[in-house]
C-alpha cells in the first residue's frame, strides 16, 4: 500500500541515484509516457507554446544519459558530480485510490565540474503513478527560484 | 600597457587576409575598444516593435556595454534613448520590459520624462531659475539616440552620429529578416516569450564565428546530435514517424558534402549566411495547414518562393544571427573580453499554426539554452579557445580554408559552404568599423 511515507522515500531514493550517477537506475524511475520539466516563466502553465529550459521525454532523456558516457563528449573531460540538499518533501496529494501522488521538495542543487562549483535553489514537483508495487514519475518538475538569470551550462539533472 | 588605444595602424594588424591576432579575442584593451568604436559605428539590433505594442510600453537593452531603453510614445512613435536620468546618471528603467503609463519617472529625485523622452518636470523647478540649467544638456530630456531605423518591426540604432546609413550598412543581407517575416501568412511576428538566457566565458565573437562554422557540427556535436540520431536509432521499433525532436538534432550530424554543397552567401560589412541551396532546416515535417495558409496570403508562386528560401544561419555584423526558417534571433551581447550574454528570441509567426511556435520554441532549447546539449558542445570549444590562445607559442588564430590567394572586399559572392571566407569577411568589417572614424577623433583631441 502506498503512503505518504513511500512517496517520501521515493524522492530521496531518486536524489542519490542522481548524487551516485546512477543514471540508468535514475531513469528506471521513470513512467515510458514520464517527462522532466523546467520551465523558463514564473508559474508557467504551458510547458508547449510557452519556453522552458527543458521539456524532455524518456528517449531525450536517454541521449543526455548516453551522452554524458560518450568517448566523444567532450564537455564530460573532466566529468561533472552533483550534490542535492532536500528539505522533507510536503506531500501535496496522496490518493491510491484515484492514483494521484504528487509532492513539492524545497532543496538546494550543487552542480560541479574541475575546479567550478555553481549551486542553484529551487522547488521541485513530483507527479507520480502506480506501476505494479512501484511508483514511476509520470511529471518531476524542477522551478529555480532564479529561472530567469543567465547561466553557464547545466549537464546534470536537478 | 596600452598598445592599441589610439592607434588604428596596430589594431589593423591584427586582421590578415586569411588570419587574425589572437589578442582580438583575449587583450581587455581591444575589448575597451571595440565598446567606444564598434559598437558606436555598426547598426545594432535593440528590440523588437511588438515588445512595444501599447503606448508607455518599454524594452530595455545594451549597445556593446551602454544602456539604452526604446519606448511607445503617446503618439505611435517608438524612441531609443540612454538608459540614464540626465541629472545623476540614475537608469530609468531597471526591468527587460514593462509599460510606464503616460510618462518615465526617475525613483531618485523624481524627475519625469514624455515617452519620447522629453523633459516633463523637476519638483522645485524654482530652484533652477537663473542657474543656466536651459542652456544643459540635462534640459533636454534623456539624451537621445539619432540614429534608430525599424525595419520590419526590427529596431536598429547606431549610436555613432557619422556613419554609414542603415541602407547601406545591411543592404540586401535584410532578406533574411524580410523571409522570417513572410513566413508568417499575415506579415507579422510577434515576441510573446522570454528569451533563453546562456552566459558563456569566451569572447563574444567566437559565436559569432561560429554560426557559419559548417565544420564542426559533425565533430564538436557527435556527442549531441551523433547520440541522438542512435538512440532514436535503437529505440524507434516500428515506428514510421521520426520525432520533432530527431527532426531537429538529426541534420547536425550531415557530412561535409552536403555542407560544401549548401553553400555561404557573403554580403558586404561582414553580414552572411549559411544554407544557400538547402540546410539543415529543409527537411522538417510539413505542419498540417500552412501551406494553405500561405497560399491564400501570397499565392501558389510567391508561398512556394518564401518556404523555398531555407537559410541556416544569418550572421549580421556585429553581434547578431537569425534563423528565418525556425524564427530565431540570437544576440550575443558583450559583458567583458572573456564574457558574453547570449539571448535567443524566438518570434511567433502571426496566424500560422501552433505546431510552428512549438517546433520554434523546441529548438531554442535544443541548442540555445544552459540545459541543451548541443550548448555544451560549443561552449565547451569557445573556453577552451579562451584559454588556449594565451598561449604565446602561436598568436595567430587560422581561417585559411578555401581562401585563394586574394579576395576581394565588401562584396556580395556565393561560395562553398565550408570555406571560412564569412569569417574573414567579419573580421575585414571587424577592422573597417572599429577604426572608422579614429584618426579624426585623435586629432581633434590633440
Amino acid at each position: 500500500m502506498i503512503g505518504e511515507n513511500t512517496i517520501t522515500d521515493f524522492i530521496y531514493r531518486e536524489a542519490e541515484l542522481l548524487d551516485t550517477m546512477e543514471w540508468q537506475a535514475w531513469l528506471d524511475l521513470f513512467h515510458p509516457e514520464g517527462r522532466y520539466w523546467m520551465p523558463l516563466e514564473w508559474q508557467q502553465q504551458d510547458p508547449v507554446l510557452q519556453p522552458s529550459l527543458m521539456y524532455e521525454d524518456l528517449l531525450l532523456l536517454k541521449v543526455r544519459v548516453e551522452r554524458l558516457a560518450g568517448e566523444r563528449t567532450f564537455s564530460q573531460k573532466p566529468k561533472s558530480r552533483c550534490h542535492h540538499l532536500l528539505q522533507a518533501p510536503r506531500i501535496v496529494a496522496c490518493d491510491p485510490a484515484a492514483g494521484v501522488f504528487k509532492a513539492r521538495t524545497s532543496y538546494i542543487y550543487t552542480e560541479t565540474r574541475g575546479d567550478m562549483l555553481e549551486r542553484y535553489s529551487g522547488w521541485a514537483s513530483h507527479e507520480l503513478v502506480q506501476v505494479g508495487d512501484a511508483l514511476k514519475i509520470k511529471l518531476k518538475r524542477v522551478d529555480l527560484v532564479n529561472f530567469d538569470a543567465p547561466f553557464g551550462n547545466i549537464q546534470l539533472f536537478m | 600597457m596600452k598598445r592599441y588605444g589610439g592607434n588604428a595602424h596596430a589594431i589593423a594588424a591584427l586582421v590578415r587576409e586569411a588570419e587574425v591576432h589572437r589578442d582580438v579575442y583575449v587583450d581587455p584593451e581591444i575589448f575597451e575598444l571595440e565598446m567606444e568604436h564598434l559598437f558606436p559605428n555598426s547598426w545594432v539590433y535593440v528590440g523588437h516593435a511588438s515588445q512595444l505594442a501599447k503606448p508607455g510600453d518599454f524594452i530595455t537593452a545594451n549597445i556593446g556595454r551602454q544602456p539604452v531603453m526604446a519606448s511607445r510614445h503617446s503618439d505611435g512613435s517608438i524612441h531609443v534613448f540612454y538608459n540614464r536620468c540626465p541629472h545623476k546618471g540614475v537608469k530609468i528603467a531597471s526591468e527587460p520590459c514593462g509599460n510606464t503609463g503616460k510618462f518615465f519617472r526617475c525613483p531618485y529625485h523624481a524627475w519625469s520624462f514624455k515617452t519620447d523622452g522629453s523633459l516633463l518636470a523637476i519638483p522645485l523647478k524654482k530652484g533652477y531659475e537663473g542657474t543656466g540649467f536651459g542652456d544643459t544638456q540635462a534640459n533636454e530630456g534623456l539624451s537621445r539616440v539619432r540614429n534608430v531605423v525599424i525595419y520590419r518591426d526590427f529596431i536598429f540604432a547606431r549610436l555613432s552620429d557619422d556613419g554609414v546609413s542603415f541602407e547601406d550598412y545591411f543592404g540586401e543581407s535584410l532578406s533574411t529578416i524580410d523571409n522570417m517575416v513572410d513566413r508568417s501568412p499575415e506579415g507579422k511576428l510577434a515576441v510573446q516569450a522570454t528569451p533563453i538566457r546562456y552566459m558563456h566565458t569566451c569572447n563574444w565573437k567566437m559565436l559569432v564565428e561560429n554560426q557559419t562554422d559548417t565544420c564542426h557540427p559533425m565533430v564538436a556535436h557527435e556527442s549531441s546530435a551523433g547520440t541522438a540520431v542512435k538512440v532514436w536509432k535503437r529505440e524507434q521499433g516500428d515506428s514510421t514517424e521520426t520525432p520533432m525532436a530527431v527532426q531537429l538534432y538529426g541534420p547536425f550530424m550531415s557530412p561535409y558534402e552536403f555542407y560544401e554543397q549548401s553553400g555561404i552567401r557573403i554580403w558586404p560589412n561582414g553580414h552572411g549566411h549559411t544554407g544557400v541551396a538547402n540546410s539543415i532546416h529543409s527537411n522538417y515535417s510539413d505542419i498540417p495547414g500552412y501551406l494553405d495558409q500561405m497560399v491564400a496570403a501570397y499565392g501558389e508562386q510567391r508561398a512556394h518562393e518564401i518556404l523555398g528560401e531555407v537559410r541556416h544561419n544569418t550572421v549580421y555584423f556585429p553581434n547578431i544571427m537569425v534563423k528565418g526558417a525556425v524564427q530565431i534571433l540570437r544576440n550575443f551581447i558583450p559583458i567583458a573580453v572573456d564574457k558574453t550574454l547570449v539571448e535567443s528570441w524566438v518570434y511567433r509567426l502571426v496566424g500560422a499554426p501552433d505546431k510552428l511556435y512549438e517546433r520554434a520554441l523546441m529548438y531554442n532549447r535544443f541548442i540555445n539554452a544552459p540545459t541543451s546539449i548541443v550548448g555544451h558542445d560549443d561552449l565547451e570549444m569557445y573556453e577552451r579557445a579562451q584559454e588556449g590562445l594565451k598561449s604565446n607559442g602561436n598568436q595567430w588564430v587560422n581561417l585559411r580554408r578555401l581562401y585563394d590567394g586574394h579576395e576581394e572586399q565588401d562584396v556580395t559572392a556565393v561560395i562553398n559552404g565550408t570555406s571560412e571566407r564569412q569569417m574573414r569577411n567579419q573580421f575585414h568589417a571587424w577592422a573597417k568599423f572599429i577604426t572608422m572614424g579614429m584618426g579624426e577623433r585623435i586629432e581633434a583631441a590633440e
